[in-house]
């Protein structure tokens, strides 16, 4: 699914490196978790991998399904199946919820030669859809994000992930500013999308999120690397020791 | 001032002895006026006092006055296939027509209507004893200070026509005057004086293509409780030069929402100015403004004078600038000593999509009560790059994204409009524009 090799990216407009390096398979029908603490990368990979602006990869690759991730627009990057749920979604005041997920919805179709969906089916489906994450008519007809609380924007980048039907999900610390139960509602609603066909990538600092999406491979990444890898144990070995240890037991080796 | 002076500066090389002066030529000859003879020579005479404006006023060193007073207007092609813009033609509205600048009955609905009495100027103005001989020109000429404002005392005196409203009740639907034109050359004056009667309500629709040059004046005198709702929306893609006026006096709980919508053009200035005289009033106005294009130069000037107590203003302008257009915005609140309790707002944006576009703004607030809240706020700044990330992040293309983030952008004036089924034409007729010419914008 997603394959990332010797990824190496620097600020545009800094001569900053911060991925010095990145290594990562995450096969159909995985989750993968990345945790590490701030500034390690974290972020900048999930940025990087959807297409954000000022960033300059300097040496290797990322392949979606085979696809040159890297030389594709966003939008195209979305049409291919990635999707990247914000760690702080953006407020667009003025343009409806309703208008902004048809908009996506319809333009990733397009995109891939599908037929637009229509009014009806879009509301049916939208509607389903959003009983499930607990989020209300009202909340459907206001401005994007604007004036929701936390844990609803949260849910509502869960929304257009279930909208948007991607192949490959990235998570950005997904679980910043929930509270427990926010935090379960979003995680029903990932653990809902887990299918053979799809995988995940979970970016977090803490091991709480971890507990309702149970990954089958945790990394640790510091300074721009992946360090580490290894089962659901090593979140829990985060979460009891911190990680120094592990950053120590790394630089020792 | 002299009209010597004027003489001076308008015509620094083709002066001399002998020459007429500038003003006279460009007022050409004047149409008989009827009952409103004399407040026509008062408006002459108060013109001829000001004399026409100079880049060096300073209510004009944004905006070039030349275009407007220049004696002759370039002709603008007519594009008979246009037809009307489809912009309230769902709306149930009476219409009245001018063509060029003048009534054309044949074109209009019937002019009855319940709770309004409606006559064309040229009509009104021939009835001996019409209550227009009192009201025409006379908002206009106490609008004239502190700021003259010489191309509505000259629209006054020039007026070939325009509509005379008194609403006396709730009028049973809304008036829409529209502007149609069939000769390239057209130099269109219109002056429209509207009534409202203690109480009465009535939303006022303007659209369509004034002429290759426009200048329009709105007097609207409203009663205790009175309430106007203005929507102006001029045809998009036409190189327009237009200037327009909107005089108001509002009377205790008196409600004034005034709204423009405005794409391209060549050089405009939309006035808007406000007399809170009476407690309890409320006045908005607001704009949105798309401008593609060098030629394009659109300035919104107004001026609202509180002296009421508890009175409330919002000014919301937005303006959207590519490829070199201009925007221009000049906002006063002037409250006077012993207008208590002003709430007034203002609150001027322009959205750059270039380097190359530029927008000025000049608030002003001038305070001399001590118990008001006043704020003013003017930002210019670029498409956010995160928005469009984010959108694009979700598969919409570029240029999509960056039409759903301008409409964003101008939601804040459009939520000036009070009529939510007016307000979504408004956006959906936006909308069509930016997705049918993306160049305007991405």
């Amino acid at each position: 699914m997603l394959e990332i090799h010797d990824l190496h990216v620097k600020l545009e407009d800094e001569d900053k490196q911060i991925l010095k390096g990145v290594t990562l398979r995450v096969p159909a029908g995985e989750v993968h978790a990345i945790m590490g603490p701030n500034g390690s990368g974290k972020s900048t990979t999930s940025y990087v991998l959807a297409g954000r602006d000022g960033y300059v990869v300097t040496q290797g690759t990322a392949t979606l399904n085979g696809q040159d991730l890297l030389a594709m627009e966003p939008e195209a990057r979305a049409a291919a199946g990635l999707f990247l749920a914000f760690q702080y979604p953006v407020e667009i005041p003025g343009v409806g919820n309703m208008t902004f997920l048809r908009t996506a919805v319809n333009a990733q179709r397009k995109a891939r030669g599908e037929a637009e969906l229509s009014a009806g089916e879009f509301l049916k489906l939208v509607r389903e859809k959003a009983k499930a994450l607990d989020i209300d008519a009202e909340m459907l007809k206001r401005p994007v994000n604007v004036g929701f609380s936390g844990g609803e924007k949260k849910r509502n980048e869960i929304l257009q992930m279930a909208m948007l039907e991607p192949t490959m999900c990235i998570l950005d610390e997904t679980d910043s500013g929930l509270d427990v139960d926010a935090m379960r509602l979003v995680a029903d609603g990932v653990n809902a999308l887990r299918s053979p066909e799809r995988a995940f990538l979970v970016i977090t600092h803490y091991q709480r999120l971890l507990d309702h999406i149970r990954p089958d491979v945790v990394h640790i990444m510091a300074e721009g690397r992946i360090v580490k890898s290894g089962g659901p144990e090593l979140a829990l070995e985060v979460e009891q020791n911190g990680y120094a240890d592990i950053l120590a037991e790394v630089a020792d080796a | 001032m002299p009209d010597s002076a004027v003489l001076d500066i308008m015509t620094p090389s083709v002066g001399g002895q002998g020459a007429p002066d500038p003003l006279s030529m460009r007022l050409g000859t004047l149409p008989q006026g009827g009952a409103t003879t004399a407040a026509r020579a008062d408006a002459l005479a108060r013109l001829r006092a000001m004399g026409l404006p100079r880049p060096r006023d300073e209510y004009w060193r944004y905006t070039d006055p030349a275009p407007f007073t220049d004696a002759t207007v370039a002709a603008q092609a007519v594009d008979p296939a246009a037809g009307d813009p489809p912009l309230f033609s769902d709306v149930d509205r009476l219409r009245i027509v001018f063509l060029d600048g003048r009534f054309d009955a044949a074109a209009s609905d019937d002019l009855t209507l319940s709770g309004i009495s409606i006559l064309p100027l040229s009509q009104a103005q021939a009835e001996a004893g019409h209550w227009i001989a009192g009201a025409y020109g006379r908002l206009e000429a106490a609008g004239q200070s502190p700021v003259p404002r010489p191309f509505a005392a000259l629209n006054t005196a020039a007026a070939t026509d325009g509509v005379v409203i008194h609403v006396t009740g709730r009028a049973a639907k809304p008036v829409q005057i529209l502007y149609r034109r069939a000769d390239a050359a057209a130099d269109v004056v219109c002056h429209h004086v509207l009534r409202l009667d203690p109480g009465a309500e009535l939303t006022l629709l303007e659209s369509g293509l004034v002429g290759a040059r426009g200048n329009l004046v709105i007097e609207a005198d409203l009663a205790t409780g009175a309430r106007l709702h203005h929507i102006a929306a001029l045809r998009a893609g036409h190189p327009r030069v237009s200037l327009t006026h909107l005089f108001a006096r509002l009377g205790e709980g008196a409600l004034l929402k005034s709204f423009s919508l405005s794409v391209d053009g060549a050089h405009m200035r939309s006035e808007a100015v406000i007399d809170m005289a009476a407690d309890d009033a409320v006045a908005h106005v607001a704009g949105a403004m798309l401008g593609d294009g060098r030629q394009v130069h659109h300035d919104d000037t107004v001026f609202i004078t509180h002296a009421g107590l508890r009175g409330e203003s919002r000014q919301v302008f937005k303006k959207v600038l590519k490829n070199g257009a201009t925007g221009v915005f000049q906002g006063k609140i002037l409250v006077r000593p012993g207008a208590q309790k002003t709430d007034g707002y203002q609150i001027s944006q322009a959205l750059l999509l270039d380097e190359a576009s530029q927008f000025l703004a000049k608030p002003e607030l001038e305070i001399y009560a001590d118990d008001v809240k006043c704020s003013h706020g003017s930002t210019t700044g670029a498409i956010d790059e995160t928005a469009l990330f984010y959108l694009r992040s979700r598969g919409v293309p570029r240029e999509r994204a960056v039409v759903l983030l301008v409409l964003s952008f101008l939601a804040d004036a459009l939520a000036e409009i009070d009529d939510e089924g007016l307000r979504e034409r408004i956006a959906e007729r936006l909308e069509d524009w930016l997705n049918t010419r993306p160049a305007a914008v991405g």
